[in-house]
């Protein structure tokens, strides 16, 4: 099953502890990921489902190119990282 | 018994406390966080804030126990929109999206309906919530209102649902105003809204839109609670009135230094009187002079005294945001905060000013709590 690994930085809101969890797309992953943690969901996700303008994520590495979608795919062995720009003020 | 108000900041939240030693900070929270609304509920005495943490969204949080330990609520959160959905270009360009952007205000709903909030948002939707918070649902009626495609953004980049006034004698009577898209009233609860507010003007359209009541930029809408009936507004255009629950609005004009500004707070009794915070339009948007003052009107807008004593007068740059003036049920006490971080607290109606700091981070929302 592929990993599910969030930033140090969404911790302080909500811990979202790395998960191994089903699914062959970024979409399907998050979802079973999100379906034990709502609260998670609406920190990475957009009210239209979509990554957070300002968040990112990679699959082994390469940036996902389907940001509304989550349709990229990924295997049983990869590695999908969710973090954000590290812009303040 | 101390009084206590409730300050959202840029960087945080500050609680403040006066009693007979004076003013003072006595709790902070959620510091280094967006805090861009917070509301005391007369009803239950619960508080809440609203986060907005940039890249992770917007939150809400409730307190139960005075600001001591806080939980994280659920955010309303906007509907799918209908397959297929474009939305109606804006003057400014495409429909905007269905998506949180903002939490610009919560505001408690009438003393006979316990747990219900209102919640004003931006891109313009007004959320309800009948639990405390604990689900909200859009206010469909309004938001699929045909004029509410075509309001826009004044200031930010989308337009903000910031204002809401629910009439004490009735909360079925709801009042709300929008930067850019005016003044709307409903009388049932909010199954249906109209658009009100004959009257206003935006000196800044082309001559055929300036009454047009849908290009009216509100910047705060306020009610007088013993009458509700008559209804403030401070206007991107200048400072305007109403006394028949804002079908119709009178122009205040030749108000010195300025009719420009953001907040209003109207007195809790006396429908004649209201304070305001001049600066200059359009974008400029400092103190005329480079001198804060507020001003007051006690005489239903027919004049206005301008309040100047313990604020600063030299080289001062504060402006007062449109939620950070409020005052006290007894109509005396005023508590102000700027976008450079001082905060100002009055005990006798505005006439004086004490100082509680000049090194907040940006002030976005003043609040002092109230009773039921």
């Amino acid at each position: 099953m592929p990993t599910v690994r969030f930033t140090e930085n969404l911790q302080r809101h909500v811990l979202c502890p790395t998960r191994d969890v089903p699914g062959t797309t970024v979409r399907e992953a998050l979802d079973q990921y999100f379906a034990t943690n709502a609260r998670a969901r609406d920190y990475v996700l957009d009210d239209l489902g979509r990554l957070r303008k300002h968040m990112v994520a990679f699959v082994d590495g390469r940036q996902v190119t389907d940001r509304s979608g989550l349709s990229d795919a990924v295997s049983p062995l990869s590695a999908i990282d969710i973090i954000q720009s590290l812009s303040g003020g | 018994m101390a009084t206590r108000a409730h300050v959202a900041t840029r960087k945080g939240l500050f609680t403040i406390e006066g009693t007979s030693a004076g003013w003072s900070i006595v709790r902070t929270g959620f510091l280094g966080d967006n805090c861009s609304a917070v509301t005391h509920d007369p009803r239950d005495g619960a508080l809440y804030v609203a986060l907005d943490h940039g890249h992770f969204g917007s939150k809400l949080h409730r307190s139960r126990d005075g600001g001591h330990t806080w939980q994280e609520i659920p955010a309303p959160k906007y509907p799918a929109p209908p397959d297929g959905w474009v939305g109606t270009p804006t003057m400014f360009g495409p429909a905007y999206e269905w998506n949180l952007r903002l939490i610009w205000t919560i505001v408690p709903g009438g003393a006979s309906e316990p747990g219900v909030l209102w919640c004003g948002t931006s891109p313009g939707g007004l959320f309800r919530s009948d639990d405390g918070g604990d689900s909200w649902s859009l206010n469909r009626p309004l938001w699929d209102e045909p004029g509410r495609e075509a309001w826009v953004g004044g200031g930010a980049d989308q337009p903000g649902l910031h204002s809401i006034c629910v009439d004490p004698r009735d909360p079925r009577h709801i009042a709300v105003a929008v930067s850019t898209g005016g003044v709307w009233r409903t009388r049932d609860g909010g199954l249906t809204w109209s658009l009100v507010g004959k009257g206003l003007r935006a000196a800044f359209a082309p001559p055929e839109q300036q009454f047009d009541q849908l290009f009216q930029d509100v910047h705060c809408l306020a009610a007088c609670p013993a009458r509700p009936d008559v209804m403030w507004v401070q206007h991107h255009n200048g400072i305007f009135r109403s006394t028949d629950g804002a079908d119709t609005f009178s122009e205040i004009t030749d108000v010195q230094p300025s009719v420009f500004g953001f907040p209003v707070a109207a007195h809790p009794t006396d429908p004649e009187t209201a304070w305001f915070v001049p600066a200059i339009k359009d974008e400029k948007r400092y103190p005329a002079d480079a001198r804060v003052v507020v001003n007051r009107t006690r005489d239903g807008g027919r004049t206005f005294d301008t309040l100047s004593a313990g604020l600063p007068q030299v080289q001062a740059y504060d402006l007062v945001y449109r939620h950070a003036l409020d005052v006290d049920d007894t109509g005396n006490r005023l508590v102000m905060g700027s976008t450079t971080g001082s905060l100002w607290v009055s005990e006798d109606g505005g006439d004086a000013w004490h100082t509680l700091s000049e090194h907040l981070p940006p002030v976005y929302a003043v609040r002092f709590e109230k009773r039921a």
